[in-house]
């Protein structure tokens, strides 16, 4: 079977093409170059910059497969960037890298890949793919093995389709498991610190970028208490997030938190830490990767955010490819703009993003 | 698999005999053609019979060839060389074709400023740098003008002695990037009546890292690596021998070929063109329509992306690349191609075939076979992704 491996440089996705070399594929490793590397000397934290490039074209190498770098920065610009400018603008809270997924690596790249006779596209994404038991059954999407590494979150918006054409050779093993197949592979990325920020972010600054993007998102304008008094001013909704303590400059006797952020009126509110409980919240544009529950509603467990535990609640479908999500108990700072993600046990339900 | 290379304006193979000079030259003449003693003196040797071999093949003096490192170093020195020895006399305009290779166009850009003004002359629909466009780029303080023999990505052969002969009647210097064209027409100095002229050996089957700037006798240029005497003071730095032998090997074996070989290899470029236009619907040739080398062919293949055309002829083995190798990577569609006058569509969706030594008419059938399937593949892909909303 020929299979394309998306290969960042990084140690996990090195790993993935290890294996499947290993398994007795032919591997074609493909590196997505998402922006013009050569433009200005900002460095770049996250996957994908130059020195990422060379590193996975020296794990092809090593693994002996052709390696090809495509061009995808038009792509990205539309489905990822700019889309998370426009959240930050709109005093939402995005998460680039689900659009990254499922907008990129299992959608362009999946057609490229099938462009070029690849039945499958792998990553090296921590989730396990199931496959269907029989024909017309639904293949799972399920949680990476290792809990401190687990990436489905990230993935809620795979299709079935997507589901059926993608490998996950890392799922089912814990990081150090894959840094110790690395080295033994002879891998040259097997100590390679993981990334930390988001790679078209220069230094982790996200108000900069969003900034020279939409400059008119940086105006002044009020912070104000739960019963709408002033109490300050703040630099632009682009700075925050829901749950932010950092960065308000008020000097109050309790600490207080962004508990709402309103871009139309250029307005954060704030309040103590209790304000920042929900029990509920909806969201838009689901996908239930099996279909919908049975029966309308379910209980399920959900996560508001990456690295949050998740927490037993009742989702029930709403027309038109929204949710209601009650939680059992009260979670704390539920930011629109991130995905809630509904779980049975490893298994991903689906998940949308919060209103 | 058997494997195909049609990328020979990227880099060629080493002819054997060639690879033979070079490697006797590594073993067995180490010495510093600038020492006194026997073994400089052997070395000098074997130095000069490089020179007066590529003096031969493009109709110069000995004394007139430097040798530099490649195209790249022989189009900064001829440019930023002029260009520095000609402001003194308050000549400060450089002018270039549009569709110049890199080496030319980023160096003119490094030089852009200061006084000093730079003008691009834009090609016709068939990739030409016609003379009367050039003519309105002149100006009386022109110090060089720079115009392409061949181009690297089409193949299209410039006008060059025509523009020399205009340039030269407003007092300029001028300089032709002869890279893709050695060793595919006959290129002779004085025909094309320049003063300047780069080649570069790995192009027609020399090793890499040996190349030459001709320099007519009288033509004013300031070094640009300084130190040693070497090269007549106008490239300081011992001499990389055993490729400049090489290059003087492959300069000899044109020489004795007599050209033969470039009409076979022509001859091929048209099989696989006429295989190509036959047998995948929707492809046309890039600057079909003017004189060009004869071993290239650009050809857009509507409807494909390039890229994805490229990957998937080298998982079936056969080399080709989608434009000036020195850019890809960047991906950014063919500015050669949009100085045409293409859509940024067109550019993206052609591919460079090259043809040279050792290809075959069986390789050329095997990917005039292969092509259709492939191309099919791609544009139902690139048609169902439409269909999901116009991706």
């Amino acid at each position: 079977m020929r299979v394309v491996v998306a290969m960042s440089g990084g140690v996990d996705s090195s790993v993935a093409a290890l294996r499947l070399v290993e398994a007795g594929h032919e591997v074609v490793g493909l590196s997505m170059q998402l922006y013009d590397q050569q433009q200005g000397t900002a460095r770049f934290g996250g996957c994908c910059s130059l020195d990422d490039l060379h590193d996975a074209r020296r794990t092809a190498a090593a693994l002996g497969i052709p390696h090809y770098t495509m061009n995808f920065e038009r792509q990205f610009e539309s489905a990822v960037v700019s889309v998370f400018v426009r959240e930050y603008a709109a005093g939402r809270t995005p998460i680039p890298c689900v659009q990254c997924n499922g907008d990129l690596k299992f959608a362009h790249l999946l057609e490229r890949a099938a462009a070029l006779g690849a039945d499958r596209v792998a990553t090296g994404h921590y989730a396990r793919r199931t496959a269907a038991s029989g024909p017309g059954a639904p293949h799972a999407l399920r949680r990476g093995a290792d809990p401190s590494k687990d990436q489905s979150y990230f993935l809620f918006t795979l299709t079935q389709s997507q589901l059926a054409r993608a490998l996950f050779p890392v799922g089912h093993l814990c990081k150090e498991e894959v840094r110790a197949l690395a080295r033994r592979g002879g891998l040259p990325v097997a100590d390679k610190p993981d990334s930390q920020e988001l790679c078209f972010v220069p230094d982790g600054d996200t108000a900069g970028l969003v900034e020279a993007r939409e400059p008119a998102v940086a105006r002044p304008g009020p912070i104000r208490d739960r019963r709408g008094r002033e109490i300050g001013r703040h630099d632009g909704v682009h700075r925050y997030t829901v749950g932010q303590r950092r960065g308000l400059r008020l000097s109050t006797s309790v600490p207080l938190y962004v508990t709402a952020i309103d871009a139309a009126e250029n307005a954060l509110t704030v309040g103590p830490r209790d304000a920042l409980d929900r029990t509920r919240l909806t969201a838009s544009s689901v996908n239930w990767i099996a279909g919908p529950p049975p029966g309308g509603a379910g209980r399920v467990t959900a996560r508001i955010r990456h690295r949050h535990p998740d927490a037993p609640a009742r989702v029930e479908p709403l027309p038109g490819d929204r949710a209601r999500v009650v939680f059992d108990e009260p979670q704390r700072a539920v930011a629109p703009g991130q995905a809630v993600v509904f779980y049975d046990g490893d298994t991903v339900l689906g998940g949308g993003w919060i209103d | 698999m058997t494997r195909i290379y049609l990328d020979h304006n990227a880099t060629t193979p080493v002819a054997p005999s060639v690879a033979d000079a070079t490697a006797r030259a590594l073993r067995d003449v180490f010495g510093n053609p600038s020492s006194v003693h026997a073994y400089g003196q052997e070395a000098k040797t074997a130095l000069d019979e490089a020179r007066s071999a590529v003096a031969r093949l493009i109709g110069a003096e000995p004394a007139e060839i430097v040798f530099t490192s490649g195209g790249s170093e022989s189009n900064n020195l001829a440019i930023r060389g002029v260009a520095e020895a000609a402001a003194g006399g308050g000549r400060r305009r450089l002018v270039a074709g549009a569709i110049e290779h890199e080496a030319v166009l980023r160096t003119l850009k490094a030089l852009d400023g200061n006084d000093r003004s730079i003008a691009l002359v834009g090609v016709d629909e068939r990739g030409v740098v016609t003379a009367d466009r050039l003519a309105d780029a002149l100006s009386d303080d022109t110090a060089l003008v720079s115009v392409m023999h061949a181009n690297n990505e089409i193949g299209t052969i410039q006008p060059v002695a025509e523009i020399a002969a205009l340039a030269h009647g407003r007092g300029a210097v001028v300089h032709t990037d002869a890279v893709q064209s050695v060793g595919k027409i006959p290129v002779d100095v004085r025909g094309l009546g320049v003063d300047l002229l780069s080649l570069s050996g790995h192009k027609f089957n020399g090793p890499k890292g040996a190349g030459a700037l001709w320099i007519r006798r009288g033509t004013r240029l300031h070094a640009q690596l300084t130190g040693g005497r070497q090269e007549r003071n106008r490239r300081a730095g011992t001499e990389n021998l055993p490729a400049i032998v090489g290059l003087g090997a492959a300069a000899r074996r044109l020489l004795e070929g007599g050209g033969q070989g470039t009409d076979e290899v022509a001859a091929l470029r048209d099989r696989l063109e006429a295989g190509i236009l036959a047998g995948v619907p929707g492809t046309a040739v890039n600057g079909g329509g003017s004189p060009r080398v004869g071993n290239t062919s650009n050809i857009s293949f509507h409807g494909v992306e390039a890229e994805s055309l490229l990957i998937a002829l080298d998982l079936e083995g056969i080399a080709v690349s989608t434009g000036s190798a020195c850019s890809s990577g960047t991906l950014e569609p063919s500015p050669v191609l949009r100085a045409m006058g293409f859509s940024p569509h067109r550019a993206q969706n052609s591919i460079r075939f090259s043809l040279g030594l050792g290809n075959t008419a069986g390789e050329v059938d095997r990917v005039v076979a292969v092509l259709p399937g492939i191309v099919d593949r791609l544009r139902a892909l690139a048609g169902r992704g439409a269909a999901a909303g116009g991706r």
